[in-house]
């Protein structure tokens, strides 16, 4: 009870809401140590170390963006290269194509030239032949009917034969009338 | 002094419907009443100044440890302290004030932040259990602080008119109210806040001491006879309560940061 008393008289004295000097200054001096070491040591480090990580991570993000557009040039010129190489060999087999084409044909052009070469050398063979044929008819005939005519008329006609060349011309005459019959059909 | 030197110390013996006839032993102001542990020539030295101290030891040295040697990338203890200072930074200061005029209050509001939270913590933690700050010394001396700081500033941003202008919320458009208005603001802001701004926090932490000593005293004082499971009862209450001052102690650090850089915030701001 006594105890009690003494309690309440103290509690008569004390005011919750009225600071006491001590712990004011000890308030005070307690807290104007966390301010210093957080103001001048503690907050300027962790600041320096959070810019140096931010730096960082831009640093990397713009390294990445870096190695992407450079990544995407190589891809275009990688593509324009493809596009080039196929548009090349596009040109070159139209080229072969048209060189192809063209030899075939210089070719065939060649074969006509030769087969027409050949036929017309076959041609004028054949005509030179019967040329000769004709020609070498045309003295045996003569001389035949020379002979003939020698043996007709008794006596030999050969040299005045010869000389006249009638009987030639008769035959020219002949080989007209057959050629120009030969026009006519 | 009759105080003991914590004011859980009283008589053991003291139980309901116990022959002895005391009284249940209610916590009162004298739970706040702390013997001197020592006296140094003629400074008394309590207990409480004692836990303020270890907070300051405390603060300092988690965050010497956190960010002494800190690192890009950030040990477990740093990047603990880097949570807990981004919150005031970004969460508290750069939301009020932005980043630009915010930047040079975050040491004083980092500091206030976890100097209140840890002197709200001592309230649970064994052998202290005494909130630092339900002594209305300490956050007296904080929202002192912070006055001094926004009265300062207030002046040195608008001058001598300006400043009255800015404490009065000076606005010609109220009219006849206009000295009526003005009379409120001046006392509102200039005498009332800094007083609002350290009781708030101090009567907090003061109701939920008596609280938790209320719910302990009881648990114990109502353990004899038939009354056994009522004590369960109060001494679940205390476990609640503790749990509810965990709470309690965040949001009073984090409200009176909150309304310090609102303050501050006011004086910055352009009179329209």
């Amino acid at each position: 009870m006594i105890a009690n008393l003494v309690q309440l008289a103290a509690e008569e004295k004390q005011n919750p809401l009225v600071p006491p000097g001590p712990e004011l200054l000890v308030g005070t001096i307690a807290f104007a140590i966390v301010f210093f070491f957080f103001w001048k040591k503690l907050l300027p480090n962790i600041n320096k170390v959070l810019e140096e990580r931010r730096a960082a991570i831009e640093g990397g993000i713009e390294e990445a963006d870096a190695m992407k557009v450079e990544a995407q040039s190589v891809l275009e010129q990688y593509k324009a290269q493809l596009a080039e190489a196929r548009h090349e060999a596009a040109r070159l087999r139209q080229e072969a194509q048209e060189q192809g084409a063209a030899l075939i044909a210089e070719m065939r052009a060649e074969g006509q030239r030769q087969r027409e070469e050949i036929i017309a050398a076959g041609h004028s063979q054949i005509e030179a032949d019967r040329k000769a044929a004709a020609s070498a008819l045309r003295q045996d005939v003569g001389k035949l009917a020379t002979e003939l005519a020698g043996k007709l008329v008794g006596e030999s006609l050969e040299d005045h034969a010869r000389q006249s060349r009638v009987i030639d011309r008769f035959l020219d005459g002949l080989d007209d009338a057959a050629s120009k019959a030969e026009a006519a059909r | 002094m009759s105080a003991d030197q914590t004011q859980l110390a009283f008589d053991w013996s003291c139980r309901v419907m116990s022959d002895n006839g005391c009284g249940f032993p209610a916590p009162g102001l004298h739970s706040f009443l702390f013997k001197p542990i020592a006296t140094v020539g003629g400074f008394e030295f309590n207990k409480v100044m004692l836990l303020a101290l270890i907070t300051t030891l405390l603060v300092v040295t988690f965050f010497t440890l956190a960010f002494g040697k800190a690192k890009v990338v950030p040990g477990k203890l740093q990047m603990i302290g880097e949570a807990g200072y981004d919150f005031v930074r970004r969460g508290i200061v750069y939301e009020t004030l932005g980043k630009k005029e915010g930047e040079k209050f975050v040491p004083l509001m980092v500091s206030l932040f976890f100097f209140i939270w840890i002197m709200n913590i001592w309230s649970v933690i064994p052998l202290a259990q005494f909130p630092v700050s339900s002594i209305i010394a300490y956050p007296f001396v904080l929202a002192g602080i912070v006055y001094v700081v926004w009265v300062s500033l207030t002046f040195k941003r608008h001058g001598f008119v300006g400043f009255f202008k800015n404490v009065t919320g000076y606005d010609k458009e109220l009219g006849p109210v206009l000295p009526l208005v003005m009379v409120i603001e001046f006392f509102s802001n200039l005498l009332v806040r800094p007083f609002t701004h350290a009781v708030r926090l101090f009567a907090n932490m003061f109701a939920g001491h008596l609280m938790l000593v209320m719910f302990t005293v009881a648990s114990w004082y109502l353990l004899n006879s038939w009354l056994i499971p009522a004590a369960g009862v109060s001494f679940i209450m205390t476990m609640v309560m503790i749990l509810f001052e965990l709470f309690v102690q965040a949001v009073q650090a984090y409200v009176f940061v909150l309304l310090a850089c609102s303050y501050i915030q006011g004086a910055l701001a352009e009179h329209h």
